[in-house]
Order: C-alpha cells, then sequence, then structure tokens
C-alpha cells in the first residue's frame, strides 16, 4: 500500500501554511493540532527542513526552527497555500454539516448556515456527490431539550430533568450536572452526574419529559468521570439471569437488536427462525418485549417468565372481552 | 537496491509538488529527475520511469492538478509537467471563528468512522486559512457515526462515483442469501445502523439494504458516471419505512394511573390524564406498543388498532399457553 506517503504529503502540506500562518505556536500546540505526539511533530519539522525548491542549496530548503519550543517557519512559498479540499475531504464536512443542520439545538443556526454556504462554494462539485451520503442524527426528544441541555453544559449550570425509565415504565425527577452531549449509535445521550443516583448516569434524550435549567452551579464534582463509550456500555453482568428465546422469522431483527449471547439458526417446524440465549438483571422489559411480539417468539427459558407473559396477555385481552372472537 | 523507506518517499513527494509549483515553465522528465534528489539518486531510467508513474498517480489520488504541456516550438513532441498554481490551492474563504467552530463539529461526526482521515485534513486545510476558531459553545458536544460495517467503504465510493456493484445479501426477513446487482444511490445511516438505497436490477425496482447483510466482496460492474440518481429520492423515508404509510393517524388509549409513561410522552401529555392520543403512522408499530403494556393499556378507538393489538395478545397468550397455572 501506498497510503502511507500520501497521507503523510498530504498533513505535510496543510501543516506548512497552518504554521506560516501561526509563527512562534508552541510545539505541544501544533502537535495537539494533528494529533501528533511532540516527538512525531519534530520528525516532520525535520522531514521539511530538507526539502526544498530545485538545486537543494541551503537557500532552497525550507528553513524550520523549534529550538526555542517554539516553531518558526520560512522559505515555504511554493507551498504556502493550502491544497484544495479533495472530494472526500469536502464530502465529509459537507455530510457532517448537513448532519448537524438537521439536529434542532446543537450548534448555532447563523454559524451551520454560513458555514455550508461557503464550504459548498468551495467544494464544487463534491455539492452534488455528498448528496450520496446521508446521516440521521435527530434527536426524537422535545423541541428544547437538545438546546436546554448544551446552554447548561456551556454554562456549568444544573438540570432538573423529568426521565421516563423505560424499562420500568416510571416518569422519574433528578438533578443533573451536565458533563457531555453524545450521540451513539443513533440516539443521543446526555451524561451527567445525578445528585439521585450520586453516580455518573447517561440519559436519552428521547426519554426526558422536560429538561429545566436551575440557578444553581453545575460543576460536577471531582469524581465525575466520563465514561468510556466505546467499550462495553451495555455489556450485561455474568450474574445476571440467562433467557432462552426462540424466534419465528418476523422476530428475528430482536437477535439484532439486544445483545444476544448466543445465537443458533432453528430447524424443523420453525424453520427459518433462531434460538438465542441473552442475559438481563431485569426481566419487566422481556415481558413487554414478548407480549408486543404477539406470539411470533416464545420464551423457552424460564418457565416463570414464560408465565408472567401469559398471565400478562390474559389480563390484557379481558379488557377486550367485548371484540369479536377469530375463526 | 533496497526500496526507499516511507520517509524517503515522502520527501520524494514533497520535494516533486514544490518543483512542479515553483516552475513557471512545464518540466520535461529528465528535468524533473535532476530536480528531486531522490530520483536523481536511483540507478537506472527504469527505476525512475516506475517511481515516476507512480507518484504522478499519488499526486493526482491527493487532488493535486498535475498538468501537462509544452511551450516549447522546436521540442513540441516533448512532454513537460508542472501543477496548476491556481487550481492547487484552496480559495480564500472567509469562515468567522464560529462558523470553523461548526465545521470542527462536523468533522467529529466521523471521528470513529471511515472517513476520519478526509474529516480531519479538511478542517486542517480550512485552518490554515489563518481563522482561530471559538469552540466554547460546542465543548462537550460530540455528534457521531460508526461505519463498523466492512462494506461501508466500498458501497460509499460507488455511491460517491455513481457506479453499479454486485454484492451477496442475506434478506432481513428470511436471512436467504442472493447476489445483488444494484445501482447505489444514497448511503444512509439511520439509527445508528448504514443502510443502502438504490436500484436493483434484477427486481427492477429501488430496494434498502442494510449494509451489515452484505457479505463477501462489494464488486463495481460498471465505470463511474454509469446511472443517474432520480430526483426526490427520500432515503430517509424509505429507509424509516414511513414513505409509503400515509398520513399520520391518532389512536385513543385508556392508561393505568402512572403507566404508559413512553405512550404519555408520544401523546404529549405526560400530565395527569389517563387517557392519552397518540399519534401513529403504522397500525402495526403503534398495536405492538399498546400490547406491550399488557393490562396497563387499553385501545378506545379505532377498532383497526384495537383488532391488532388483540391479535398480538392472542398470539403472546397461544405461544405461552400452558405455562399458566
Amino acid at each position: 500500500m501506498t497510503g502511507g506517503a500520501a497521507d503523510h504529503l498530504s498533513r505535510l502540506l496543510a501543516m506548512v501554511p497552518w504554521l506560516l500562518a501561526r509563527q512562534g505556536v508552541p510545539l505541544a500546540e501544533a502537535a495537539q493540532q494533528f494529533g501528533l505526539t511532540e516527538d512525531e511533530l519534530v520528525k516532520d519539522l525535520e522531514l521539511l527542513f530538507v526539502c526544498g525548491t530545485p538545486g537543494h542549496m541551503p537557500d532552497d530548503l525550507i528553513e524550520a526552527d523549534w529550538e526555542s519550543g517554539k516553531v518558526y517557519l520560512d522559505n515555504a512559498d511554493a507551498i504556502a497555500r493550502p491544497l484544495r479540499l479533495g472530494l472526500d475531504e469536502a464530502m465529509a464536512l459537507l455530510v457532517g454539516l448537513r448532519t448537524l443542520a438537521d439536529v434542532r439545538g446543537v450548534a448555532g443556526r447563523d454559524a451551520l448556515e454560513g458555514a455550508l454556504a461557503k464550504l459548498s462554494t468551495a467544494a464544487g462539485d463534491a455539492g452534488a456527490a455528498a448528496s450520496a451520503v446521508q446521516v440521521d442524527l435527530a434527536t426524537g426528544a422535545g423541541p428544547d431539550v437538545l438546546a436546554t441541555c448544551r446552554t447548561a453544559l456551556q454554562q456549568h449550570r444544573r438540570l432538573h430533568l423529568r426521565y421516563l425509565v423505560a424499562a420500568r415504565d416510571e416518569s422519574t425527577e433528578r438533578d443533573v450536572d451536565p458533563m457531555r452531549l453524545v450521540s451513539l449509535d443513533g440516539r443521543w445521550y446526555l451524561e451527567g452526574w445525578c445528585h439521585r443516583a450520586d453516580d455518573v448516569r447517561l440519559f436519552r434524550l428521547d426519554r426526558v419529559i422536560e429538561a429545566t435549567e436551575l440557578d444553581h452551579d453545575g460543576t460536577p464534582p471531582p469524581q465525575a468521570v466520563g465514561r468510556d463509550l466505546d467499550s462495553d456500555l451495555f455489556r450485561p453482568g455474568p450474574d445476571d439471569l440467562l433467557v432462552t428465546l426462540e424466534l419465528g422469522p418476523a422476530a428475528r431483527w430482536v437477535a439484532d437488536y439486544y445483545p444476544v449471547e448466543s445465537s443458533v439458526e432453528s430447524s424443523g417446524a420453525a424453520v427459518g427462525g433462531l434460538t438465542i440465549g441473552l442475559r438481563t438483571a431485569e426481566t419487566a422489559w422481556l415481558r413487554r418485549l414478548m407480549v408486543r411480539l404477539g406470539g411470533t417468539a416464545r420464551v423457552v427459558d424460564p418457565p416463570d417468565l414464560a408465565r408472567d407473559v401469559a398471565e400478562a396477555a390474559e389480563q390484557a385481552l379481558a379488557a377486550y372481552s367485548g371484540s369479536p372472537a377469530p375463526d | 537496491m533496497s526500496s526507499p523507506t516511507a520517509q524517503q518517499r515522502t520527501e520524494r513527494l514533497l520535494n516533486l509538488v514544490i518543483a512542479l509549483l515553483s516552475t513557471r515553465r512545464w518540466l520535461s522528465k529528465e528535468q524533473i529527475r535532476t530536480a528531486v534528489p531522490q530520483y536523481a539518486a536511483g540507478e537506472s531510467s527504469e527505476a525512475f520511469d516506475r517511481m515516476f508513474e507512480r507518484d504522478k498517480e499519488e499526486l493526482r489520488e491527493l487532488g493535486v492538478p498535475l498538468v501537462t504541456g509544452s511551450d516549447s516550438a522546436w521540442f513540441s513532441d516533448e512532454i513537460g509537467y508542472r501543477i496548476d498554481r491556481e487550481a492547487y490551492a484552496l480559495p480564500e474563504i472567509s469562515f468567522t471563528a464560529a462558523e470553523l467552530a461548526v465545521l470542527g463539529l462536523a468533522s467529529r461526526v466521523w471521528q470513529q468512522a471511515s472517513l476520519a482521515g478526509p474529516a480531519a485534513r479538511a478542517l486542517v486545510k480550512l485552518k490554515a486559512l489563518g481563522v482561530e476558531t471559538d469552540e466554547g459553545s460546542l465543548i462537550g458536544v460530540e455528534p457521531r457515526v460508526r461505519t463498523s460495517e466492512p462494506a461501508f467503504e466500498p458501497l460509499y465510493a460507488a455511491a460517491r462515483d455513481r457506479a453499479p456493484v454486485s454484492f451477496t445479501y442475506a434478506t432481513a426477513r428470511t436471512g436467504q442469501v442472493a447476489q445483488r446487482l444494484v445501482e447505489p444511490w444514497v448511503i444512509t445511516s439511520w439509527h445508528g445502523r448504514w443502510y443502502l438505497v438504490g436500484h436493483d436490477r434484477d427486481r427492477d425496482d429501488t430496494r434498502v439494504f442494510r449494509l451489515d447483510r452484505v457479505t463477501g466482496t462489494v464488486r463495481r460492474i460498471g465505470e463511474a458516471g454509469m446511472f443517474d440518481v432520480p430526483d426526490g429520492v427520500d432515503a430517509r423515508a424509505l429507509v424509516s419505512g414511513m414513505a409509503s404509510e400515509g398520513p399520520a393517524r391518532t389512536t385513543r388509549v385508556r392508561l393505568a394511573p402512572g403507566a404508559g409513561q413512553g405512550l404519555r410522552l408520544r401523546a404529549g401529555a405526560a400530565g395527569g390524564n389517563d387517557v392519552v392520543t397518540v399519534p401513529f403512522h403504522d397500525v402495526a408499530e403503534v398495536a405492538e406498543t399498546v400490547a406491550g403494556l399488557g393490562p396497563d393499556a387499553v385501545v378506545e378507538e379505532p377498532d383497526d388498532v384495537r383488532e391488532a393489538v388483540v391479535e398480538r395478545l392472542r398470539g403472546a397468550l397461544a405461544a405461552h399457553r400452558g405455562t399458566t397455572s
């Protein structure tokens, strides 16, 4: 693969104009800007130092000085302007901006529209190509929830949330010091220090019934540490109950939707289906799921849960006893 | 002859770019060979030819406008090279600090995804224009998508280039596997999953594919630009299955006190009233939601929703009957 040298060249061609516009920038700041360690940045500067215009006499070479811990660059006129955006580069930003434009309250409207208009002009053909990619990060929350949370986050104010705990079908009230707003697999979460739980919690924005900014400082306590959201956030514990479900073809999606421990294709009568095992700490949500699946899936084990499902369905049916029976 | 290190290759490319940007005249291949020390050090002209061909290709892929021509009336058969300086440079755009901050946020959308590299490079180029960014109002905001599906990159590139593809696909409902020939129109992320919307050639119809059900290699079966995407394709609507559901309807549901918080939220009636009016598009969807609440939620009207709920309750009961004592 030749991608290494091309990527590296691309970085250098962006770095030179950036540094030229910021003579004397601290090494550390420049390194952070390019996602490099200081040593890696120095390697780049050493490379620039030996390149230059044909002849390659000392006068022809790029001058780079970083001895003082601050970076000075000179004699790089040929590459003083940044290279125009490549197709993928322009698309990545355009798609990103269009995505944000659809998320109400995530950023200032004027800044979004201004950036989109200016970038579209500079990007040329990429503008049309960018419509080949669409990302939907809509919050599914009430109109002002995200904006209220963002303002509180920015101004370090405490929030009062009315929040739906779906697993228990319960509306709760709590005060939260906001830490960050993050979208994860298509859902938005507020991460914050919850004063009710005395711990860091993630709140799904589409389950926030109401968010109110309180007249109270909302700086999270020192022990509030954000979670690594790329780790196994939703992995169930080994002590959780193991449940076995038989999924018909119409219920196969369940295996994709929930963290499944085992999955086996069904044979015989249940062909096209799956038998799955999953672990969970609570069963109320599972009982609800099995009733809603309306017989396209069945609890194999434990029997208690199967009995709960049957009872819930039977009791619910009693309310509809006036309905005509099938056959 | 030892092959050059990555470092030496970068030096070679950078010197080549500088030489071709700083020349006012066309440079012949021989002049280029002398001008770039890493070429001059090579032993044979075959080796130089190979390196030069590869380097030209690489520069073009980065978007460097390498052009050829000749300004010699006497040696007009000799091709010269240079980089078009006007086309090379990013136009001067005057972003405000707030706009640049939003662009930073836009690039962070990709930080866990396959366009992370291009997104970060693009941002650095824009920052090279000299504006300082003001990210104060966006601290702690992390919009992002992931592209863990191996099919993302080839399908993204094919949709970008409008090139038809073939791939093996496992149908969502049955798991049945078949080869599909598709003109990729739009790839779209919805509720955390990537989908492809395109024209299925064998079925001669618009189809939606989930990228994590594409198995094996995605192959291009035609040139770039071979098809046009019809106007008005609403990929999001197709993917969410809302396209053909018609106008929104409502259903009246009686809830047990304190129960059905999700339905109350959806009805915009989180308060005390236990009879709520819930908007819906899809009878099956709302019936499943109500059925899931068991005896805590009863549909009062309309009849089709009532019947759909009853059908699900009977199904669930039948599947679990015999377990009641």
